[in-house]
């Protein structure tokens, strides 16, 4: 490959958010007429990486070559003008609008809007690299696959001939994640450069030419795919696993708790979210829930918290006194009137989990506000509890009256937490709990998770964090696609099977 | 028999500052932006148009010239109705206040606007009876096609009017054609669909907004304009504009967003409105009051019909109302 000329050059790309070094001195190539795939785990800078190529962000340091000279990128028209398109993972469409329309938005063509040459360009591009999209067809009725056969063609339109994908198959059927490596393969035969952002490895293997690896922001390394195999591409992924020390007792007296058989969930579009899955959460211990995102971490607790419409399977709630009670179907508020405390801390903090534009006591309320005499509520509870949570949990907050909305991401979620935990919870369900948190308070929570455990709580923990994962749980439940790709326990759980077991049902065979 | 030759110019003339005012707030709402102060706007174009024409009469005190006589009123009307636009972007779009807030703001800042300086034009001419009659001017604005008169019923239900009805009808049209047929129609559809998607292509989504509610409030207050000049026969007093804003806002809804159907609607519309005065003599008072509900009856029964049929070509906009900011960037 040496011999080629890179198509984009980049050297000593910083970037940081706040604190936080998204990007730190990453060195990348990316050649024409081949397919190189980003490789990397959650948060480790890929998606900065190339929102930088694509004017999104602009780096704080570091420079960009296009085809050997240097160029700034500040706008995604820039990208545009330099031939780089990206195509991410939400995407930028007008639902009313058709195809062809979407594909010209923006464009400064000379003369009159002509929608039937448009078209007749559309499928020729079609043609040339074997896409099925009909140009007169509205956006709002396309399925996910189109929409994004639209974005790929909008960007082709423009004349980019470095193409970066975020995620591409993420919201793809297998049949239609095949096709898209068909056209990726086409375009790439054509001479084009192919990024495909991704962390799943059987993708890597079976469609990038090259591989380069980001671990913490910081470019690990590259090879051609051909010359390395799934389990060197973990261990760079995973390299040497932070110390981190999480106290981890022993579970006091585990008793199963909430026992989930053959729980099925389909999305709204009909996908399957969740595929038969059975397991048992016992009390005095934490569950690790271990997964690619998307693999249906969201829909299992939703479902034990009853929010979830399920398709077929039964949620049982063991009590203490080994009596099982079915809690699949009832919406919170029955769950709550059984006498469970079932306590949720989402993932969305501040769209299902507190009322962002409402202060601290407020927000405490709305787990107490049925409680009060008659018509009125009952406020200095909640108040006196805002004052408990920040005063035990260190929450930084002028008062206790400012919108939570205008609080730091951790004392968010510090604030959410200790309102969950305060009702002395027999089941908690934590998802993404210290998503976007510095290492401080990341430690806070997990000593709070570990605390209710002690206390004889169910938790449910889902992390991204493997390294966390693996010193927090006592048990750790591997989702893959919606499947149990297994269950391990905690202690003495290797990192590299977890990881394995995340992307190939049951862990796969290694190649080791 | 129903006098249909009467009913339909009559029904005509109320429809004019109807399809002004809803073909201005479709471009408006084209580009995202609910304005709800058009009634302000439209009252503003009448008392602008009503001034320029008021200092015009005054300083000529005798003939007019036809051509300064509609292009002072005409210029002063858009010159007001075009500041109304600027300040509501300016709120809207840069300041990123609440749509709905501001519009209603507008709306009775521009009736106070108007009755303040209509109120004091009374005072000047020292008039008897609280309005002000620019006859003159009227009659120049109002002069019908010639041959009108020759032709019958046919010239009565097409021709009598005066220029800005036939302008009114021109400018849905061509409001139609540019919304659906034109690059510039095609982005600000885009802009008020999904200004994200519009500015992650390169479209300037505040120039867009800017541009289409300025040109929206314009053509909006010539609405204005017609009411006073030819439909009131140059006659202005406080409030006599009524509910034609909030009616012109309803049209919107009813045509579902296409300025051509405005025409026909519009005079369905203005029909209605007036459907009172020609119920037959000796009805039950009351029951005038109910006729005059039809308009406002008919825009809810096609709420209804819509919301049940749910296309989405004939819904809003979808970021109607939503100020726009690049969150990350």
């Amino acid at each position: 490959m040496d011999h080629k000329t890179a198509a984009v050059k980049m050297r000593d790309i910083t970037k940081s958010f706040g604190s936080v070094l998204a990007n730190d001195r990453v060195w990348l190539n990316i050649y024409r007429g081949e397919i190189l795939a980003l490789l990397g785990e959650n948060g480790s800078g890929k998606t900065t990486l190339m929102n930088m190529l694509a004017g999104i962000y602009f780096p704080d340091a570091g420079q960009i070559f296009i085809d050997g000279r240097e160029v700034v990128i500040r706008s995604p028209k820039d990208a545009f003008d330099h031939g780089i398109g990206m195509i991410h993972q939400h995407f930028k469409l007008v639902d009313v609008l058709t195809a062809a329309e979407n594909i010209v938005l923006g464009l400064k063509e000379p003369g009159r809007l002509n929608l039937k040459a448009v078209a007749e360009r559309v499928n020729r591009l079609c043609k040339a690299y074997g896409f099925e999209v009909d140009p007169w067809q509205k956006v709002y009725t396309m399925s996910v696959s189109q929409k994004q056969t639209v974005e790929i063609i909008k960007v082709l339109y423009r004349g980019a001939d470095i193409l970066i994908l975020d995620e591409p198959t993420a919201v793809l059927t297998p049949q239609e994640t095949d096709k898209l490596f068909t056209v990726l393969r086409n375009m790439r035969d054509d001479g084009k450069a192919i990024v495909i952002i991704t962390h799943k490895l059987n993708e890597v293997e079976e469609l990038s030419d090259r591989v380069a690896i980001l671990r913490n922001g910081q470019f690990v390394g590259d090879m051609p795919t051909k010359m390395t195999n799934t389990g060197e591409m973990t261990n760079m992924l995973v390299g040497h696993p932070v110390t981190l020390s999480i106290d981890r007792p022993e579970p006091v007296n585990p008793k199963p708790r909430i026992e989930v058989k053959n729980l099925t969930v389909r999305s709204i579009d009909g996908i399957i979210k969740l595929d038969n899955v059975s397991f048992t959460a016992r009390s005095g211990e934490i569950l690790g829930i271990a997964g690619i995102s998307g693999s249906g971490q969201k829909e299992l607790l939703e479902s034990i918290a009853g929010l979830q419409p399920t398709e077929t399977g039964s949620i049982c709630y063991i009590h203490d006194d080994g009596h099982h009670e079915e809690i699949l179907g009832k919406d919170p508020l029955s769950i709550a009137e059984m006498g469970v405390t079932l306590s949720f801390v989402p993932e969305d903090r501040l769209g299902m989990g507190l009322v962002g534009s409402m202060g601290i006591s407020d927000n405490m309320m709305l787990r107490s506000y049925r409680r009060g005499h008659g018509f009125f509520t009952d406020r200095k509870a909640p108040a006196e509890l805002a004052r408990k949570v920040v005063n035990t949990l260190a929450v930084s907050t002028p008062n206790l009256d400012i919108p939570v909305r205008k609080l730091s991401g951790g004392n968010v979620q510090k604030v959410l937490v200790g309102r969950e935990i305060s009702s002395t919870p027999t089941v908690l369900l934590t998802a993404y709990a210290v998503r976007g948190l510095d290492i401080n308070s990341s430690y806070e929570i997990y000593a709070l998770l570990t605390a209710q455990k002690m206390r004889g709580a169910a938790v449910i923990y889902v992390g991204e964090d493997l390294d966390v994962l693996l010193q927090l749980s006592d048990r750790i439940l591997v989702l893959c696609g919606g499947k149990v790709s297994g269950i391990i326990d905690g202690p003495g759980a290797k990192k590299r099977d977890v990881g394995l077991m995340m992307t190939h049902l049951g862990g796969g065979n290694t190649d080791e | 028999m129903f006098d249909f030759v009467s009913f339909i110019p009559r029904a005509v003339v109320q429809g004019v500052p109807l399809l002004y005012g809803s073909t201005g707030e479709t471009i408006t709402e084209k580009s995202g932006n609910l304005n709800l102060g058009i009634p302000g706007v439209m009252y503003v174009g009448g008392i602008s148009g009503v001034i320029g024409a008021f200092l015009y009469e005054q300083s000529t005190m005798g003939e007019l010239n036809s051509f300064l006589a509609v292009a002072i009123p005409l210029a002063a009307s858009l010159l007001g109705s075009l500041m109304m636009g600027l300040l509501y972007c300016l709120l809207t779009v840069t300041l990123r206040s609440n749509q709905n807030v501001t519009g209603l703001a507008m709306t009775t800042f521009g009736v106070g606007f108007g009755n303040f300086f209509g109120g004091s034009l009374i005072k000047l001419t020292g008039a008897e009876v609280p309005s002000i009659a620019l006859s003159a001017t009227s009659r120049v604005f109002s002069r019908a096609l010639p041959f009108a008169e020759g032709w019958g019923w046919v010239g009565k239900v097409f021709f009598s009017y005066g220029f800005l009805a036939y302008l009114a009808v021109a400018l849905a049209l061509a409001a139609s054609f540019v919304l659906q047929r034109t690059r510039v129609g095609l982005y600000l559809r885009a802009v008020g669909e999904s200004p994200s998607t519009a500015d992650s292509v390169g479209i300037n989504v505040s120039g867009y907004k800017y541009f289409a509610t300025c040109i929206g409030s314009m053509i909006a207050g010539l609405g204005g304009l017609y009411y006073v000049m030819d439909y009131a026969c140059g006659v202005w007093s406080n409030d006599a504009f009524g509910d034609r804003g909030w009616l012109a806002i309803a049209l919107v809804i009813f045509t579902l967003w296409r300025p051509n159907v405005g025409i026909f609607a519009s005079i369905l519309f203005g029909g209605l409105y007036i459907l009172y005065l020609f119920i037959p003599t000796g009805t039950f008072l009351a029951f005038k009051e109910l006729y005059k509900m039809l308009p406002y009856v008919v825009t809810i029964i096609v709420l209804v019909i819509t919301s049940m049929r749910n296309r989405r070509e004939d819904q809003s906009p979808a970021a109607l109302g939503i100020s726009y900011f690049r969150e990350e960037r």
